[in-house]
């Protein structure tokens, strides 16, 4: 979540609630939203590095507030990040172990695992089905990234198929 | 002892075989299927390329001959029935869409959906009805005068959707019918299946696409002509507080 926040920063200075808030308004429903303790400790961690900055600005009958801003070193992290190709997916398969090394211990018929994780993979698809209904039509950033998380899951299944048709 | 509510099966197939013999070699496509689909359910069939499918759903539908095996359709005895038989059996109960369309191509697309409600027995004014209701909901009313060969691949794929629900038919058996279909139109589909589900339609349909076979009450996987997988798609326990969000995952 580093990147993202330093994104957000270097649009304008802002409190952390302010950034749970930015990234839940872009991002949609489609995005698990990160509580509040991880961008704090985020946030702490970048201070550390020196990339952000935070000012205290009184409040008139509430306790300070931190407000953050982007130093010069955080401004080059994030346009190092921006200007570095993004690594492809890489297929780091948990279940591609299980279905490689469980029947060798005997413990799993591989037919057995295939099946049920089709089924795992089709109520999953069934869910983000019914995210896209439930998500805002206006909201084209939520929308491609269900899409995406939609397409991901369609080739999920054919290399599951694949394997079945291979290992089984 | 209560009454007995055992409803009638829509279909029911007990140990079906195909063998295809063309030239020498034998082919068995389907070897030893049973299913049996309930009133009002909606089966999705899977399979990697050539493990049956096709061959097995023509056969649900009689546009295949089996090698051995009964087939029961709505309580009634269908793989001993003749070419004739088969055909009014279908008219009445059997909607299909076929992998490859199959549409009349010198009838204009209107007539290709009215068709097989007229035959059923419905009135002109009804089957019109009904035809334009469906060319809507599939976004073709605009092409209603249209030959089928004028019009897409996908076109022709939805106009033999609407074809095929366009009697209300007691069965409804579809190949891959969002095959040829971008997301946009595959999304038309989806929302129709999903309605004339709810209606109460029974549906068996073979899919490769995803999104489509998680519409089903139950999914059957096919492997070499046997069925290696028949059980229903679970709805997900999330723990309390996770949203469906939790599916997409965004690193960085
Ligand atoms: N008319 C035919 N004559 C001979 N063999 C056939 C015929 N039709 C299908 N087959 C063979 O039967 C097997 C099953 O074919 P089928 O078309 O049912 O597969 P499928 O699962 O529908 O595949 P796909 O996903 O590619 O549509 C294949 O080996 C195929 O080559
Ligand atoms: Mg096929």
């Amino acid at each position: 979540m580093r990147l993202p926040l330093l994104a957000l920063l270097a649009k304008e200075p802002a409190h952390g609630y302010e950034l749970k808030q930015a990234l839940e308004v872009t991002f949609g429903s489609a995005y698990p939203s990160p509580n509040i303790g991880q961008i704090y400790v985020t946030l702490g961690r970048l201070e550390k590095d020196g990339f952000v900055r935070a000012v205290d600005v009184e409040q008139s009958n509430r306790p300070n507030k931190k407000v953050y801003y982007l130093t010069a070193a955080g401004r080059e992290a994030l346009e190092a990040w921006v200007d570095e190709p993004t690594e492809g997916p890489r297929v780091r398969d948990e279940f591609f172990m299980k279905l490689v090394l469980a029947p060798l211990t005997g413990i799993a018929d591989r037919m057995a695992l295939v099946n049920r994780q089709r089924r795992h993979y089709l109520s999953l698809m069934r869910d983000l089905g019914e995210l896209a209904e439930r998500t805002d039509p206006g909201n084209r950033v939520a929308r491609l990234l269900i899409e995406g998380a939609m397409l991901h899951l369609q080739a999920d299944l054919d290399w599951l198929e694949r394997c079945q048709e291979d290992l089984t | 002892m209560w009454p007995a509510v055992t409803s009638t099966p829509v279909i029911r197939a007990t140990g079906l075989v195909k063998i295809y013999q063309t030239g020498g070699l034998p082919v068995p496509a389907v070897r030893g299927v049973d299913l049996v689909v309930e009133p009002g359910e909606f089966v999705a069939i899977m399979g990697p390329s050539g493990s049956g499918k096709s061959t097995f759903v023509h056969m649900l539908g009689g546009l295949e001959t089996r090698t051995s095996g009964e087939i029961w359709l709505d309580g009634k005895r269908a793989d001993t029935l003749s070419e004739s038989g088969w055909a009014v059996l279908r008219r009445q109960k059997v909607g299909f869409v076929f992998q490859f369309f199959n549409l009349v191509t010198n009838m204009t697309v209107a007539d290709n959906v009215e068709l097989p409600a007229l035959l059923g027995g419905a009135s002109p004014k009804h089957a019109r009805e009904r035809r334009e209701y469906l060319l809507a909901e599939l976004g073709l009313e605009e092409r209603a005068g249209a030959a089928p060969g004028q019009l897409s691949g996908g076109e022709q794929q939805r106009v033999a959707l609407a074809r095929a629900l366009a009697n209300q038919p007691r069965l409804l058996l579809a190949d891959e019918p969002t095959g040829n279909l971008d997301s946009r139109n595959t999304r038309d589909v989806l929302k129709l299946l999903g309605k004339v589900h709810r209606q109460g339609q029974t549906i068996v349909l073979v899919t490769h696409d995803a999104r489509v076979a998680s519409m089903a009450d139950r999914v059957v996987s096919l492997l070499d002509g046997q069925i290696v997988d028949d059980a229903p798609i679970a709805r997900l326990q999330r723990r309390p507080g996770g949203t469906a969000g939790d599916i997409v995952e965004l690193h960085g």
